[in-house]
């Protein structure tokens, strides 16, 4: 018979090895990914495939002559931070009547954004399309941002909304009181004491941007193409090679995974619309 | 000068009355208290004073000059709010010279009245710190402070020290009726504490449900109840309550006869009862004695009773089931269930007629 | 639906007071014009495109017969649902969405269960690798497991069966709808497991020990106490993972292109492949509005489970 203290460590030991076996398993597309992108192309094609390697950075410093990436990488920070930007300031207001001014329509006008999510993209493929080329718009970096702040609206309201639920309506009432007006109150009072919450919202949707792949594989074909549409063009016959594949797929994921590791916490609030903190 | 006249306020939220037509007059310097059971209002119309909230009707004068349509900061206000309301984001002085700033006030005068706010409540230590780095008690003066800098015609406190612990609660109490008495301001203080109302206020607003039940001195409501409510609600621990009927109604007073089974008469003046009207008949503990000298003698049984050691709160049972408490010098403890014999004294009794309103005037009046 | 009126601030209700009603100035809400962008941006983002959809669905519009714009009623649907691909279409969506939903939520719970169950060594580092999938950009996540993982040559599965004697397969020639479930799954397992993982933290440690004193083991623990706390967690998972997965794209796009065939075209493919492959606009907005009317049903059910879990804590 084991003793309670044993019991339990075994049971640690056991549990440890299980989620290390997972979670390895789950991780190791990335890390692979890593790997072929620091081979040559020949170590990366061959059979059976090659975990011991003599590591090179040729890959890496290849990859603007043979891709130009820095283009695709300055469309893809432009956009997400064009449309980051636009969506915090047309969201902030919105979040702070709803979640300051509550009437008996608000609620019904939070779940109406989020139903507006529920439309799928093919849905409206075509109008936008058509509309952008009319527009003159294909294929440049405005038609993402707009669509993408319109896409990622409801989300960055609902989580402003719920990081303003959280402050008390004592303290922008002192601010009224003491002879804030409305911009003052936001911009002296509500921002500075929510400035977490928007630092995470506004990380939400930087990551949300730089990996949507749907207006962006279908609006865009060289101009304007940011990231995502880089690396769908390795789909084709170019695509085989696979260590400068892996290498710009690296880079292309390495800042929106760190972001991602740093506010995963504060990301699942902004995730599940508040419902889960 | 601030006088501040409210006529005839109501408000009502999504087709709720809460406030349902108060009209108070409060003069300069006075210290108001509204106080009243939770949901009674108090809250409400000291938010629509402060302007925080949209009057339905009716109006609000502040010197004669209408601020019913006033924004809060332009009524010349400051208000001291319950959860204290601090900005977590700025220094102790930043959050007291915040509204001074944002008027565009002198710098150096501004700095000025921060000193001599942080020394009259004796923050001056503290003013570089944080909100975060203060206990409650110190929040609290910050908040107060807050209001001080602002030099405004009336101070609106909602429920200011229910945050606090007791005994920081009873110190701060002293503090704020100093402070009055420094300042000599108008203030306007929301409260269900009615310790707190007794003891701070110049002049008492008893609210409930929407309704004004009573305005006057705490003496003047202590010993002359305008109703059964107000009787109920001041003083601790509660005015007994007694079921009778008139029996003899005269000019010099009104002869009762009570349902616990004795009968008394009561030295009323201008009665409008009839003889045969059910009345209540209302005694405060410390006007219940025990004996049998007295002309109308009760015989109870013992309940519960609790020792303070100055005094002894002795809760008895009358042969009908009423309940009373009776409040005795010193320590004394009956058995639980023992039979005593009590009187009451019937120039400190109160008579409430069958709508709870209070019959003529008590003689014995306010000092 | 609700409109920008949806902001305006409650007019005082002032029956009793006989007053004029003419009397409020609106002082104290400024939330009409400050709700009303996002609202009216997010009307036009839903009715212009729509409309031009129901629009292009009742003419014959092709981009390469240009000119040729006559109404014709509903035949543009009759050809769409016709049309070879459409039932494989939806039967491949359902299926997607059916099996990755299943996948994420089951392993979801089970894995943050576990990592729930112990305090082991490097926990931390587990869990930031557990959710990293979810951060990858979905063409990524496609061309990795296309070439590195499936590659029937090269890829690490065919090693692993060729370690077992056995002959590798050709994951996306020949099972191409499973082989895009599982990189699919891939993509929102983590999702699952973030999400609840960090609700199960919220679970008060001090009902486990209740339970514990009571003489519940870990099991009973974990059905009668961990699961009904889940249940909200779930019903997001469910709803959010719903909204995205009913429109995968990229990664059909980049590993099979809805082939070989219509084995793994999904709705969305389809009517991509028709609007922008072959031009024809007029049947692509019908298949459009078809996924919208799926994507309703979708949402209303979603949003009638779900809506009130929603908002109701505020």
């Amino acid at each position: 018979m084991l003793t309670l203290k044993q019991s339990r460590r075994l049971n640690t030991l056991v549990v440890g090895l299980f989620a290390w076996a997972i979670a390895l398993l789950l991780f190791f597309p990335i890390f692979w990914m890593l790997l072929t992108s620091l081979k040559t192309e020949i170590d990366a094609f061959a059979t059976p495939p090659q975990l011991i390697f003599t590591p090179t950075l040729e890959n890496y410093l290849q990859i603007q002559d043979r891709s130009g990436y820095f283009k695709y990488a300055w469309n893809s920070v432009t956009i997400s931070f064009g449309a980051t930007a636009l969506g915090m300031l047309i969201a902030i207001p919105a979040a702070y009547s709803m979640a300051f001014y509550e009437t008996k329509r608000t609620k019904g006008t939070l779940l109406w954004m989020l139903s507006t999510k529920m439309l799928p993209p093919v849905g409206v493929l075509v109008p936008i399309y058509l509309l952008a080329k009319q527009f003159g718009m294909l294929d440049s970096r405005a038609v993402l941002i707009i669509i993408y702040t319109l896409i990622n609206l409801p989300i960055l309201v609902w989580m402003i909304y719920t990081y303003f639920k959280d402050i008390p309506r004592d303290i922008l009432e002192a601010a009224r009181m003491d002879g804030a007006t409305l911009m003052q109150e936001m911009v002296r009072v509500l921002l500075p004491i929510s400035k977490g919450g928007l630092a995470s919202t506004m990380l939400l949707s930087l990551i949300l941007c730089w990996n949507e792949a749907f207006w962006s594989l279908n609006l865009t074909s060289s101009n304007a193409a940011p990231l995502t549409a880089l690396i769908a063009s390795y789909s084709s016959p170019e695509g085989l090679f696979w260590a400068k594949l892996s290498a710009v797929s690296t880079l292309a994921c390495a800042p929106i995974l760190i972001f991602g590791w740093i506010s995963q916490k504060q990301l699942v609030r902004g995730l599940s619309f508040g419902a889960v903190k | 000068m601030a006088d501040l006249k409210v006529h005839n306020l109501k408000k009502s939220f999504d087709g709720n009355d809460i406030i349902k037509g108060i009209d108070l007059d409060i003069r300069d310097r006075e210290f108001v208290v509204f106080v009243g059971p939770s949901g009674c209002g108090k809250s409400t119309l000291l938010r629509l004073i402060a302007g925080l909230e949209e009057v339905s009707s009716g109006r609000i004068e502040l010197d004669g000059r209408d601020i019913t349509d006033v924004s809060p900061a332009k009524r010349d206000l400051a208000m001291v709010f319950q959860t204290y309301a601090l900005y977590p984001h700025m220094t102790v002085r930043k959050n007291m010279s915040f509204a001074l700033d944002l008027a565009g006030a002198d710098k150096q005068e501004v700095a000025r009245k921060i000193e001599a706010a942080a020394r009259t409540l004796e923050l001056e230590p503290l003013l570089e710190r944080k909100p975060r780095q203060l206990s409650g008690g110190q929040r609290q003066r910050v908040a107060i402070g807050r209001a001080i800098v602002r030099n405004p015609k009336v101070f609106l406190f909602d429920e200011p020290l229910s945050n606090l612990d007791a005994a920081l609660r009873v110190q701060m109490r002293l503090e704020l009726s100093r402070l009055h008495q420094e300042l000599q301001a108008t203030m306007i203080y929301v409260t269900h504490d009615q310790v707190e109302a007794m003891t701070l206020a110049d002049k008492v607003v008893v609210l409930n449900g929407g309704r004004i039940e009573q305005v006057g001195s705490p003496m003047e409501l202590y010993h002359n109840p305008a109703n059964l409510f107000v009787a109920g609600f001041l003083g601790t621990p509660k005015m007994g309550f007694l079921k009778g009927r008139a029996s003899r109604v005269e000019a010099s007073g009104c002869e009762v006869e009570l349902d616990a089974g004795c009968r008394l008469f009561l030295p009323v003046s201008g009665t409008t009862l009839n003889a045969g009207d059910p009345v209540t008949l209302g005694i405060r503990p410390e006007h219940l004695n025990r004996g049998s000298e007295g002309n109308c003698q009760l015989t109870v049984k013992a309940d519960v009773s609790e020792r303070l050691g100055s005094d002894t709160y002795c809760h008895v049972v009358t042969g009908n089931g009423e309940q009373l408490t009776m409040r005795i010098r010193g320590d004394f403890t009956p058995r639980y269930g023992e039979s005593l014999s009590l009187t009451l004294e019937a120039a400190h009794c109160h008579l409430f007629d069958s709508n709870g309103v209070a019959v003529g005037q008590s003689l014995q009046l306010a000092a | 639906m609700a409109t920008s009126s949806a902001a305006l601030p409650k007019a005082p209700v002032t029956e009793s007071a006989g007053e004029p009603s003419e009397r409020k100035p609106r002082r104290f809400g400024p939330s009409w014009f400050l709700v009303s962008p996002s609202v009216a941006l997010l009307l036009l983002w839903m009715l212009v495109p729509l409309s031009m959809t129901v629009y292009f669905s009742v003419i014959r519009y092709n981009l390469l017969y240009p000119g040729e714009n006559d109404f014709v009623g509903l035949e543009n649907f009759h050809y769409f649902l016709t049309d070879a691909g459409f039932m494989p279409g939806i039967v491949n969506t359902l299926i997607l969405v059916g099996s990755v939903l299943l996948i994420s939520v089951v392993l979801g719970v089970l894995i943050s269960a576990l990592l729930e169950a112990a305090d082991f060594a490097g926990r931390g580092i587990v869990r930031v690798m557990l959710v990293s999938p979810f951060f990858i950009m979905p063409t990524v996540s496609a061309l990795v497991w296309k070439n590195l993982i499936y590659h029937p040559v090269s890829g690490i599965l065919a090693a692993v069966w060729k370690f077992f004697g056995a002959q590798p397969v050709g994951w996306l020639a020949q099972h191409p709808l499973a082989s895009i479930v599982i990189i699919v799954s891939w993509q929102w397992l983590p999702f699952a497991i973030l999400i609840l993982m960090t609700a199960m933290q919220s679970l008060d440690q001090e009902q486990k020990e209740a339970a514990r004193l009571d003489g519940a083991g870990p099991i009973a623990i974990f059905w009668h106490l961990t699961l009904p706390h889940l249940a909200r967690p779930i019903a997001v998972v469910v709803m959010i993972e719903t909204i995205f997965l009913l429109s995968v794209f990229a990664e059909i796009f980049t590993t099979t292109s809805g082939g070989p065939g219509y084995a793994s075209t999904n709705l969305a493919y389809l009517i991509y492949n028709q609007a922008l492959l072959q031009f024809d606009v007029g049947m692509a907005s019908a298949g459009g509005l078809i996924a919208v009317v799926i994507a309703n049903i979708a949402a209303i059910i979603l949003v009638r489970m779900l809506g009130k879990n929603l908002t109701e804590k505020y």
